[in-house]
This record gives structure tokens, sequence and C-alpha cells, in this order.
């Protein structure tokens, strides 16, 4: 099966900020394909480099003590190097953007019909009062109730959700190719979520936007990604299809996050399983894999940087960052299957079959 | 905004209340502060002291002549104890003086701090900024009577580029105007630019950290754009509080030093001799009249807070 070129492509991405505590590399490696209609989302705990990958892709994380390393190419532009007047263009227009905190991400003093219109002015050349119906039409797009006359309102006179949907419109503005969404659905309650979620599988379907979601909420991947990358402490540990990171997980890691999952279809225990300890600090992390320090089945070749390769077979774009053979990966799975937390002391419960993982 | 306006009239009224019971407290009680000796000349006799304090009424309590003062203060019959000249007329006299000192003065440190606290946050941390930010302590450290005297005194007087002190009305001659206010707006100013291009440095570089200036960012708008729409937007809130509240007090006579040093003749330096005499009407009628201001200024700086921040509502 042939697929479509990818029209982002990133390879070895690199971030590394120069702070009073040393050099901190908040991404380390990094490389993925986005095709058009796809959806990626990025998982991992806060602070594992995230966002920083998304922010980057747009330029929003240049900085005097900034550095950047690996390459970022979206249709033939080299975004890493992009001159600011190249970023300015993309910014808005190809790429687009969605903040993780809707209640600080309008600019308080101005009308949101504005705001939208400011992006709108920067890449097409229309008359003031078309660029304004294009905002009516978008923020009705986004499902903002009578929207001609909101189109006229501050972001303070907006909840939550709605905020989020005038950011959606704005980031839908002038029909980007690639959206990248950070947290978009995390200051929300779940009825809003289930609704952006929604719109954002519609927008795909409309206008064949590519999606990358950067998230922490595996119940939000399981409900519209494609595919899946698993970040820790600033290296991707695992990437495959949904299916793939769902059903059949290979990295420890990723293990853990899928075990501290509240889940409805298996027999309650007293406690959630959650990852013992904390992420490392990114501008101290372990020699070798990241994981280390807080993984119960480390042995001698860990302390060398395992490879993002494919090892298990017949996964084509299935790749994970673990030195343990699949074989004996497969079998400490059927121990505590669904959920091989990173405690080995957890309690096993009923086994089940695996393919019930991703409900 | 009906009660928003009539909250601000009782507020003013109270205010000059408690202004002018302290002013005229304080001078019943400062030692020597007894307005007969004022009014009778060089070494008056006992009769002549009794019969002053008879014919003024400082003989009644003290409650009456307060309320004898005030009548005097709104109808505008307030007369000095030391040249028995209406204390009125003079303040309107010297009210236009002061206020194209004040207006001047408060334009160009708006002005200047805008240009210089913009150039100094883009420049944040480098060479031009930590050149300017020591200019900027250098200027708020420098007392407007140490800088206005020596420009009075080597601009002015030596050099004879500007004139010496003096005021010429702008009705009369606008250039005459400007050029004699040159020297007393630009000492008056230095100081505030300092302290408002510092002041509004740190309020655009924590702006420029807000989410939403990176939302504006990933918009695709120049940066020029992001600077003057958005950060610069934000950052001026406070800086206009600011400069209503000083220009209300310069202008209720608060510049008595510059208006003192290039002899301005104005509302403050009139308040500074009036003080210097221990002479309580001009005194008392200008304090109110300061205050006035401020109270006044205060509820135009609200207005322009609403109208500025949608998320303040009046009232």
């Amino acid at each position: 099966m042939s697929r479509p070129d990818p029209i982002l492509e990133v390879r070895d991405l690199a971030v590394s900020f120069a702070t009073d505590e040393g050099v901190v590399r908040a991404v380390d490696g990094v490389s993925f394909d986005l095709r058009a209609g796809e959806i990626l989302a990025i998982v991992g705990e806060s602070g594992c480099g995230k966002s920083v990958t998304a922010m980057t892709l747009l330029g929003l994380t240049r900085s005097p003590n900034a550095n950047f390393d690996g390459t970022a190419t979206y249709k033939d532009i080299e975004l890493l190097g992009a001159s600011d007047a190249q970023l300015q263009e993309i910014r808005g227009e190809e790429i687009a953007m969605i903040f993780q905190d809707p209640m600080a991400s309008l600019n308080p003093v101005m009308k949101i019909g504005a705001q939208i219109t400011e992006q709108i002015d920067a890449h097409r050349d229309l008359p003031k009062a078309q660029a304004r119906d294009r905002a009516i039409e978008l923020l009705e797009r986004v499902g903002i109730p009578r929207a001609r006359e909101r189109v006229d309102s501050y972001p303070h006179e907006f909840s939550g959700g709605m905020r989020q949907r005038v950011m959606i419109a704005l980031a839908l503005s002038c029909d980007p190719s690639v959206l990248i969404a950070d947290e978009p659905t995390t200051a929300l309650d779940v009825t809003v979520q289930a609704q952006i979620l929604q719109r954002f599988r519609e927008l795909r379907d409309e206008t064949n936007a590519a999606l990358i979601l950067v998230t922490h909420d595996l119940g939000v991947v399981a409900d519209i990604a494609d595919n899946v990358a698993v970040m820790y402490a600033g290296r991707i540990v695992e990437q495959g299809t949904l299916d793939d990171i769902f059903y059949d997980p290979q990295h420890p890691y990723t293990w853990g996050l899928m075990g501290a999952i509240t889940r409805i279809d298996r027999p309650r225990r007293t406690r959630l399983p959650t990852i013992p300890g904390l992420p490392p600090s990114l501008a101290n992390r372990p020699q070798g894999c990241h994981l280390r320090p807080r993984c119960p089945h480390e042995f001698d070749a860990c302390t060398k940087v395992p490879a993002l390769e494919v090892r298990v077979q017949g996964g084509v774009a299935h790749a994970d960052r673990c030195h343990l053979e699949p074989e004996r990966k497969r079998r400490l799975r059927e121990i505590a299957p669904g959920e091989i937390g990173l405690d080995p002391k957890a309690p096993p419960v009923k086994p089940s079959s695996p393919k019930d993982a991703a409900a | 905004m009906a009660r928003f306006v009539a909250r601000r009239i009782v507020s003013l009224i109270a205010v000059l209340f408690a202004i002018s019971v302290i002013t005229f407290a304080i001078f019943n009680i400062i030692p020597n502060g007894d307005p007969a000796y004022r009014l009778a000349g060089r070494t008056p006799t006992p009769g002549q002291l009794d019969a002053i304090r008879r014919v003024w009424g400082f003989d009644k309590p003290v409650t009456v002549q307060y309320a004898r003062m005030m009548e005097q203060v709104f109808t505008g019959k307030l007369i000095s104890y030391t040249n028995q000249t209406n204390v009125l007329d003079e303040i309107k006299q010297g009210f236009p003086r002061t206020l194209s000192l004040a207006l001047g003065a408060a334009l160009i440190w708006l002005f200047f701090a805008i240009v210089l606290g913009l150039y100094t946050a883009v420049k944040a941390g480098r060479f031009a900024d930590r050149f300017l930010t020591v200019l900027a302590l250098i200027g708020i450290s420098m007392p407007v009577f140490w800088i206005g005297a020596l420009m009075s005194y080597y601009l002015g007087f030596k050099a004879g580029i500007f004139p010496n002190g003096g005021y010429v009305p702008l009705t009369e001659n606008p250039i005459q105007w400007a050029y004699h206010l040159i020297l007393p707006w630009t000492a008056l100013s230095i100081l505030f630019i300092g302290f408002y291009s510092r002041v509004l440095r740190s309020n655009l570089l924590d702006t420029m950290s807000d989410d939403h200036v990176r939302t504006a960012r990933a918009k695709g708008i120049s940066e020029r754009q992001i600077l003057l729409r958005h950060v610069l937007r934000n950052s001026m809130i406070p800086i206009v509080t600011l400069w209503g509240l000083d220009f209300g007090a310069v202008v209720g006579g608060g510049a008595i030093l510059t208006e003192t040093v290039f002899d301005l003749e104005g509302v403050g330096q009139y308040a500074a001799e009036a003080i210097d005499m221990l002479d309580i009407p001009p005194v008392l009628a200008i304090t109110m009249f300061g205050a006035f201001f401020i109270v006044i200024m205060n509820t135009v700086v609200d207005v322009v807070y609403a109208a500025l921040d949608p998320r303040i509502r009046l009232s």
C-alpha cells in the first residue's frame, strides 16, 4: 500500500535551553512523519518535551538561549532554519496552533472578532467587511451561538469551553494544512472535551488537514488519534499506530501509562497503579535509557541509550526504545496483562485478553 | 454610571472636608501660627492685636472660624492674611501657568517614557538597555530643585539660550509660551521619564511572556504588530493610571519646586510662598484645590481604565 508523501517530516529534532541550572535538553532526537488527514498524538507526562516539540515547529521556542538541531521540513521548507519572514508566512496560514490554556491564550483587551480578523489580514487580502464575515462564519462553524453578536465580545465574556472554540476558530481561519493542538481539552470539562474532539474529526474530514495532538490524556488519544508517539524525558520511547500502542505496547513506560488509566472493564483494585518516582530533570538526565531509575525491568544493557527501532515482527511503523527482547516483553505482559505497571510488587489481576486494552 | 458619578461626588465632598479640617487644624496647632501677627505688621501692641482678633473673628471658637473660612472659600471672598489680596484671584492667575507646565511636561514625560520603555524592553539585557537603565536611575535620583537650578543657571542665565525664568501666556504668543516653558518642562519631566520608563519596561517584559502574546505570534503577524497591538496595549494600562494621578497632583500644585526654581508664579509657587509666611487662607484653598484635582483625575483615570480594559466595569 503506497501512502502519500508526508507534508511534515521531523528528523532528529533536538532542542536545548541554556539555563542557570545548566543545559536543559527538552527535546532529544525526535523524528516523525505527518501526512495529510492524519491525526498524530504525542503523549507523555508533564515536562517530557511534547509542548516544546510542538512549539518548535512554529519557531515559538526561539530565543537567545535556545539551541536547535535536526530538521523539520514542511513542504520543502526547513522550519528550524527558516527566516522570521518565512515563519511569519507559515504561522497561521500553513501551520496553525491551538494552545493549552484558553483562559490566558486570548488577548484580554481585544474583541475576539478583531483577534480573528487580525490573522486573516496577515495572510489574505480581504476587505474589512469580508474578513469580519469570515470571522463570524468561523465562529458559527465551531459552534458559537449567536456568532454575529458574539464577534464583538471580549474573551472574558466567554466560558472556558467557548474560548477554546474561539481559539479553534482562530486556528482554522486561514485553512491551515497542519493544525497543532497543545493540550486543547485539558482545561475543559468532559462534555465540552467530546464536542471539541468531534470538531477536530470533522475538520480533518472536511479539509483533509493533518493534526498533531499534544496531550497526556490517553482517553483523548484512544478517541481520535491515528498514530501515537510516546515521549519520555525529551525522547520518543515508542511510536506506532493507535492499535500498536494500545494493543501491543512495547516499552515499559507505555505499559505504565496504560496501567494508570482508570478502567471500568476490569475488576477494581484498591489503588490505581501509578508509575513510581518522578520524571528526571531535563537538565540532569540518567545515562542510557532515561527510564532506568524507575524501571523494574532494568538490566546491564540499559546503561546504553537504546535506539528507536522496529523490534516487533510485522510492526512496520511500530518502533520503541527498549533493550528488552520482544519475547521477554510479551511474557512480562502476560503476568499482568493490560497494566504491567512499573511496580513489580503490584498484585496481578485476573488475566484477560490483551485485545481488551483499547476499549 | 449614575451610581458611579454619585459615589464619586460623595467621596469628593468627604475628601475636601477631611483635607480642609486637617489643614485648618494644623495651622491652629503649630506654634507661632497666630494670624493676628501676620496682619498686624512689625512690633504690634497688645491692643492692636486684640483689635485685629476682634475684627477678623480670631476670638471666636475654632469651629466658627472654620465655618467662616469655608464660607469664604466657596463664595470666593477668601483674603490672604499677609497682603490682603483675594486668594481665589491669585489662584486663578496662577492656574494657567501651572496647567501649561503640567500639561506640557506630562505629555513630554509620557512620550519619552514610552519610547524609552519600548526600546529598553526590546533590547533587554543588552548594552543599550543597561546604559539607559543607569541613565534612568540618574534621572530619578536628580532632585528637580538641583537640575532645575543648573539648567536655569547654565542654559538660561549664562548661555542665554533659554529665558531665565518667567512666563508668557499662550494666548499672547504661543512660541514664546513654549520657549519659556522648555526648561521647566524638561526639569519636571526628567524624574517622571526615568520612573515611567522603568515601570513600562518591566510591564512590557511581563506581558511579552504572556500566553496571548504567543498566540499572537502564532498568527503570523509581524513582531512590530505584536509589540504595539498586543504587548504595548496591555502594558500601558497601569501607566495610564499612574499618569492621570501624577498629572492631577502636578496641576493641583504639586510642582512647587519647579515653579519656584523657574519663577513661573503658578499655583505651586503661590503655595510655597504662603507656607513660608504661615498664611492659612491660601494654603487651605490650594490644598483643597489640589485635592479636588486629584479626586477628579482619579475619576477620569477610572473611566479611562474601564475603556482600556474591558474586564473592568465602573461601579
